[in-house]
């Protein structure tokens, strides 16, 4: 209620959301450098949703630093770039971060290597088509750096008879601990601004809105110091709150639209990028290159060397760990931020271009949150008070005690929750909500399988 | 290459949380409530100390015991129940017979909040139970009070360690509470003497300032829904300021019905037990409106002096019912949840 009365006076927010510690003090001020070669690079070929790449190089093969490796199958898929020069000594099964298997690239780096990297062709944002723009996109391997994966080039596409008014570019990095997002607009801010005009020329939108939390207001200055002359082009600066940098609440909060049930920001004339991926496509399509690398925050209290590194994508995370250093008593390495992100099983999964920050804790971090008492839903309403998209989490928690997953889905829009975790962490009673929605959901998803 | 000490630990996101725990909450509540103990000990002498003390230990050890009867680890730890060993404590005469404490505690816990299935589970408040136990197996007991004795704490009611199953004496001690008072004789107290408490009635619900100072520090610190005690008491205040406007003779003003009876502690302490109140903010105002009219009805054309009770047991159970129909509106939906 209380964010609905600032918005009426002016202030950008959304609805609801939580305000856990930013964390982010280790790591916000280091500029971003570049990571050591890992001596074996893991590279999956898929690193985006959609059908895997179809490789285009064999074992044995010597490849060049942003030679593409595998090339997009289907409009879903996206193009694999060689992180090294080196060669390709193996095509196997590489482990992934939910435990699975999936196909990918061994790459050993050539030592000796300068490691220059191949460029290819140019493509110019005033002449070429959105459709030459889309395929250049696509080729050149991007998908979102947020963190889902979701090809870049395909939400970039309006379908026939549709417009769009409105781009949104996501500088907001809600999630705690990760600072990749403001040091690419605090560095990197003539990056963001060459990638603009190709998201411009795709897309048709008419003005572009690029969205910073308040405690990055100095990347916000040096973005607008960065806005060519009569671009369209305008920086908000948010209040600090999770989870903003869902599309949903970057909609609502920049200009007052709801994102309808199921649907995408493309039905109320929006786009949503995020702000790394402008900067990486601002990046490489000037000079023909495929995305090879990318800024990922190295931080949390178990690791030592914390910053802002560029790191070659496929480098395996027991490298980066042995790079920076990390204390002993380290228990969980979170993939992403500690809100959303993923906690790896094993050392020997590989960075891709998903992922945002490899934050590492140790006992006393993870032991408070392990070892907290369950108790019953008192249903004290905090989280309903805390899910931004307006669920109940405290009923869906109790059918799914009880199985009734029908009923989630059904009466109270559990397809509607994107699993922020706002209830979870806020929960008094410790109870694993967001969790339990994730198993409801994939219970039901199987279910329609089988019916199917 | 990385040697870790420790197999790494894998679990669902997300991976930190907020420094916040039932237990803690209710804590604070025990805490805010701790003032007004101690003031209702000051008025009324060793005699309220003994009532609370006995209550509260006879809560905690009802629940104790049942959950170690049926073999469970003992829930004692998360606070609740000394909570409601404390409002029951609070809402009782301070001369009433010790043994009718400790009968009316044992149904409290044991019918009120273990048979439900305990936290979380009950419907009604547990306190608020075993005092509606009690005042219909004991209404003269629970409706005898004594004046502040001069002696508070030298000497005790003689009713207080009567032998039970007898009927004690409240001989000497007995007096009117102003609800009573102004029901039964249309004599209105003062309103700074019901503000400040120093005034016969229950043991906690006299001194009306110690107990929003205690509401007040549980609103800041997000432990309490403070809307439902504003719309209880924003409710009693103006539907019996209409009824005074109409009558002032026949019908009591607000700041007189705001401050007597037990509408302060049952408001601010007992209508706003999480587990029976709605978990929407509108349906934590609508509930505080039905306890608001309730209340003001009872008093007015009710058989009794005080009806704050009652209002709050109707109000937790139509609580499932509120939370039924009022679902929050999902972020981009159209339509409202149908009704099931």
């Amino acid at each position: 209620m209380i964010d609905a009365v600032k918005h009426l006076f002016g202030v950008k927010t959304f609805s609801h959301g939580i305000h856990p510690p930013d964390s982010k003090d280790g790591t916000r001020d280091l500029p971003i450098r570049q990571f050591a070669f890992a001596p074996l690079l893991i590279v999956p070929f898929s690193q985006h949703i959609g059908k895997p790449a179809i490789p285009v190089v064999g074992e044995g093969a010597e490849v060049t630093r942003g030679q593409m490796l595998a090339k997009p199958d289907g409009f879903m898929s996206v193009a694999i770039h060689a992180p090294a020069t080196g060669v390709i000594s193996r095509i196997g099964l590489t482990p992934a971060i939910n435990g699975k298997m999936t196909p990918g690239f061994f790459l050993k780096p050539y030592e000796a290597s300068t490691q220059e990297v191949m460029e290819g062709a140019v493509v110019d944002p005033e002449t070429a088509t959105p459709e030459e723009i889309l395929t250049a996109i696509q080729n050149a391997g991007v998908v979102g750096l947020g963190g889902a994966g979701f090809p870049t080039h395909a939400k970039l596409k309006v379908p026939e008879g549709r417009s769009i008014d409105t781009l949104i570019l996501n500088g907001a990095e809600c999630e705690p601990y990760l600072t990749t997002d403001h040091r690419v607009m605090l560095e990197h801010a003539e990056d963001v601004m060459r990638g603009i005009p190709y998201l411009l020329r795709a897309t048709r939108a008419e003005r572009v809105i690029i969205a910073v939390e308040s405690n990055k207001r100095d990347a916000a200055e040096s973005l607008r110091a960065a806005i060519p002359p009569g671009q369209p082009i305008t920086v908000e600066v948010l209040p600090v709150k999770y989870p903003q940098g869902a599309e949903k609440m970057l909609t609502s909060a920049l200009v007052g639209r709801e994102i309808p049930s199921g649907g995408l920001p493309l039905d109320v004339g929006v786009i949503c990028t995020n702000i790394g991926t402008t900067a990486e496509i601002g990046h490489l399509l000037p000079r023909g290159m495929g995305l090879y690398e990318r800024v990922i925050t190295v931080g949390g209290p178990a690791v030592k060397k914390k910053g802002n590194y560029r790191i070659p994508i496929g480098t395996p995370l027991r490298f980066i760990l042995d790079v920076v250093g990390v204390e002993d008593d380290i228990t969980t390495v979170v993939m992403g931020g500690p809100m959303m992100g993923a906690a790896a099983s094993s050392l020997d999964i590989s960075i891709t271009k998903g992922s945002t920050g490899v934050i590492a804790f140790t006992e006393r971090e993870t032991g408070r949150v392990n070892n907290q008492t369950e108790y019953p839903c008192i249903k004290c309403g905090a989280c309903v008070d805390a899910c931004p998209i307006f669920l109940n989490p405290s009923s869906l928690g109790l059918l799914a005690e009880k199985g009734r997953y029908d009923e989630m889905v059904d009466d109270f829009h559990l397809r509607d929750c994107f699993e922020c975790g706002c209830c979870t962490f806020v929960c008094p009673s410790h109870i694993p909500l967001v969790q339990k929605f994730r198993v409801a959901k994939a219970a039901v998803r199987k279910a329609a399988q089988v019916a199917k | 290459m990385t040697q870790l000490a420790k197999t790494l630990t894998i679990r669902s996101s997300p991976h930190i949380r907020a420094n916040s725990g039932v237990d803690t909450i209710m804590f604070n509540v025990v805490l805010a409530m701790l003032p007004v103990c101690a003031y209702a000990v000051y008025v009324f002498g060793m005699a309220a100390l003994l009532v609370l003390v006995t209550a509260t230990l006879t809560c905690v050890l009802t629940e104790h015991v049942l959950c170690r009867i049926n073999g469970k680890p003992t829930t004692i730890g998360d606070w609740s129940v000394t909570i409601t060993g404390i409002l029951y404590g609070l809402t009782l005469p301070p001369s009433l017979p010790l043994w009718i404490v400790i009968a009316g505690g044992v149904i409290a816990v044991g019918v009120g909040k273990y048979l439900f299935g305990g936290l979380g589970y009950n419907t009604f408040n547990p306190a608020l139970v075993g005092r509606a136990v009690l005042q219909a197996a004991f209404p003269a007991a629970m409706t005898t009070w004594p004046d502040a004795p001069l002696n508070r704490f030298g000497s005790l009611p003689s009713s207080t360690l009567a032998i039970p199953l007898t009927k004690p004496v409240y001989d000497g001690v007995s007096g009117a509470t102003p609800l009573s008072d102004w029901k039964f004789n249309g004599d209105a107290a003062d309103t700074s003497d019901l503000f400040l408490g120093t005034i016969s009635g229950s043991t906690g619900e006299t001194c009306a300032l110690l107990i929003l100072i205690g509401g007040a520090y549980l609103a800041a610190r997000k432990m309490m829904n403070w809307q439902i005690p504003a719309a209880i008491l924003v409710t009693v205040a103006v539907f019996s300021g209409v009824l005074s406007l109409i009558d002032s003779d026949q019908f009591a003003g607000p700041s007189f019905m705001l401050f007597s009876g037990g509408l302060m502690l049952g408001a601010v302490f007992m209508a706003t037990d999480m587990v029976g109140s709605p978990i929407t903010h509108l349906g934590s105002i609508l509930y505080g409106i039905l306890i608001g009219v309730l209340v003001v009805l009872i008093r007015v054309w009710g058989g009794m002096p005080e009806g704050v009770m009652y209002a709050i047991l109707i109000g937790n159970a139509v609580t499932p019912q509120i939370d039924n129909w009022i679902q929050p509106r999902v972020y981009g939906s159209v339509k409202k949840r149908p009704a099931s």
